[in-house]
């Protein structure tokens, strides 16, 4: 088998306060949702994610075994890693257009009663934080 | 624990050179499979703490385990399972890269001739060229790759990747890092570089006034730490359960970077996620012990 491209080309911010394996979920999750990566698509091998970019394998093998644990991806033995298709993984389409609707007519309202891009962003990060901190 | 979990054990450990302490109060603990990363102002006691454990100083106090052995037992086997780089490389200047590859080979058992052609290769510095005419990086790349053809079970680096230029020090941390993928290398790095901290290191020892301030996973580390923030003319008292790390408060507000037991649910403080590299910092700053604990204490780890 020839050389491939890599179905996802990870990026690692280590200024981040978010925990490096936690980015790699976050970056496929994404991927899946944007249709970068679908079903069947098999994820970089750990050594070549380390040919890639620096990174502490330990974080990559953490990244994969937490994609199985949330169903998103499976380990197959001698193999590699895979993504399962799983429809709470990603949003499916009609919830996400919702969502995307009712998102975009609140913008509007506000930025029409005279808030800014600025200030608008700020509350919805803030909205986020406050009920995004708590885990598990 | 007996079967050897951790890589490297101190207790109480301490150096002392004529009059002053180089590291005192040492205890810690590091589990094998990590990337420890070793950080703190100069003179705050690292290259004394690898030194030890590479067994080429001797403690003035405490106990020291390196692979679960006494590195100053005399016992050579511990020479051979464990590979250290200093700044200055045990490199001869003089030879070619294919001598020294040759003189490593001849003076060590488990030499990997392949792993180490194949890193040069990867680094393209061709093994007829002479160790005087290659660049400092290049260099530090020969006396690394000479280190990892031991394949040793846990590496000691004392600043592996200083004074290279940023190109050199990221195919440096790769090939190091390919290394751990490959042969599950143990690795305790010494290092000034809080951004290769967070990148690669899964582990983290802070050292300040030659004690540790802070040793713990760095995802543990990340997830116990928040930096608090309110608008507050008057000295509002931080939530209950936290320890202020670090204080940095102006005339109308505060911004403390605290660590947390519990996820905070107070209205009056704006709370954010601080980076490893602010978490480290303000170790540095404060120098207090305040997270000298791991996770789980562990019931009695000695194992005589």
């Amino acid at each position: 088998m020839t050389q491939k491209p890599p179905t996802i080309a990870y990026r690692l911010d280590p200024r981040s306060g978010v925990a490096p394996y936690r980015q790699l979920v976050e970056q496929v999750r994404r991927a899946l949702v944007s249709g970068l990566l679908r079903e069947g698509d098999q994820l970089p091998s750990v050594r070549d994610v380390v040919t890639q970019i620096t990174i502490n394998p330990n974080t990559v093998h953490r990244a994969y075994r937490e994609l199985e644990y949330l169903g998103i991806a499976e380990g197959r033995a001698g193999l590699g890693t895979f993504i399962t298709a799983h429809p709470s993984a990603a949003l499916r389409s009609s919830e996400r257009g919702s969502i995307e609707k009712e998102l975009k007519d609140r913008i509007v309202e506000a930025r029409d009663s005279g808030m800014s891009e600025e200030q608008i962003s700020e509350l919805i990060a803030l909205a986020y934080r406050q009920n995004g901190d708590v885990r598990k | 624990m007996i079967d050897g979990t951790d890589v490297l054990e101190t207790v109480n450990l301490g150096k002392r050179y004529r009059r002053t302490w180089g590291l005192q109060d040492c205890s810690l603990t590091i589990p094998k499979g990590r990337v420890a990363a070793l950080v703190g102002p100069n003179g705050a006691g690292k290259s004394t703490l690898l030194r030890m454990a590479a067994g080429l100083d001797h403690p003035s106090v405490g106990t020291l385990r390196v692979l679960g052995e006494s590195p100053n037992s005399g016992n050579g086997n511990l020479k051979t399972r464990v590979g250290y780089l200093d700044q200055e490389r045990p490199i001869y200047k003089s030879f070619r890269v294919a001598e020294m590859l040759r003189f490593g080979e001849n003076n060590n058992p488990n030499w990997n001739m392949r792993v180490a052609e194949e890193h040069l290769a990867q680094l393209e510095i061709p093994l007829r060229s002479r160790i005087n005419n290659l660049s400092g990086g290049q260099q530090a790349q020969v006396a690394l790759t000479l280190c990892l053809a031991k394949e040793p079970e846990l590496l000691l680096l004392d600043e592996p990747a200083a004074a290279l230029d940023p190109v050199a020090r990221e195919d440096l941390l790769r090939i190091l890092m390919r290394q751990v993928a490959d042969c599950e290398s143990s690795v305790v790095l010494s290092t000034h570089a809080l951004g290769d901290v967070a990148a690669i290191c899964d582990y983290v020892i802070v050292l300040a006034h030659s004690r540790v301030v802070l040793s713990n996973d760095t995802e543990y580390v990340l997830e116990s730490h928040r930096i608090l923030s309110a608008v507050h003319d008057g000295n509002l008292l931080p939530p209950p359960g936290v320890s202020i790390i670090n204080n940095q408060s102006s005339a109308r507000g505060q911004s403390i970077l605290v660590r947390v037991e519990l996820p905070i649910d107070d209205a009056q403080w704006h709370v954010e996620r601080p980076s490893l590299e602010e978490i480290v910092l303000a170790y540095l700053r404060s120098g207090s012990p305040g997270a000298r604990d791991r996770r789980s204490p562990d019931d009695d780890g000695s194992g005589e």
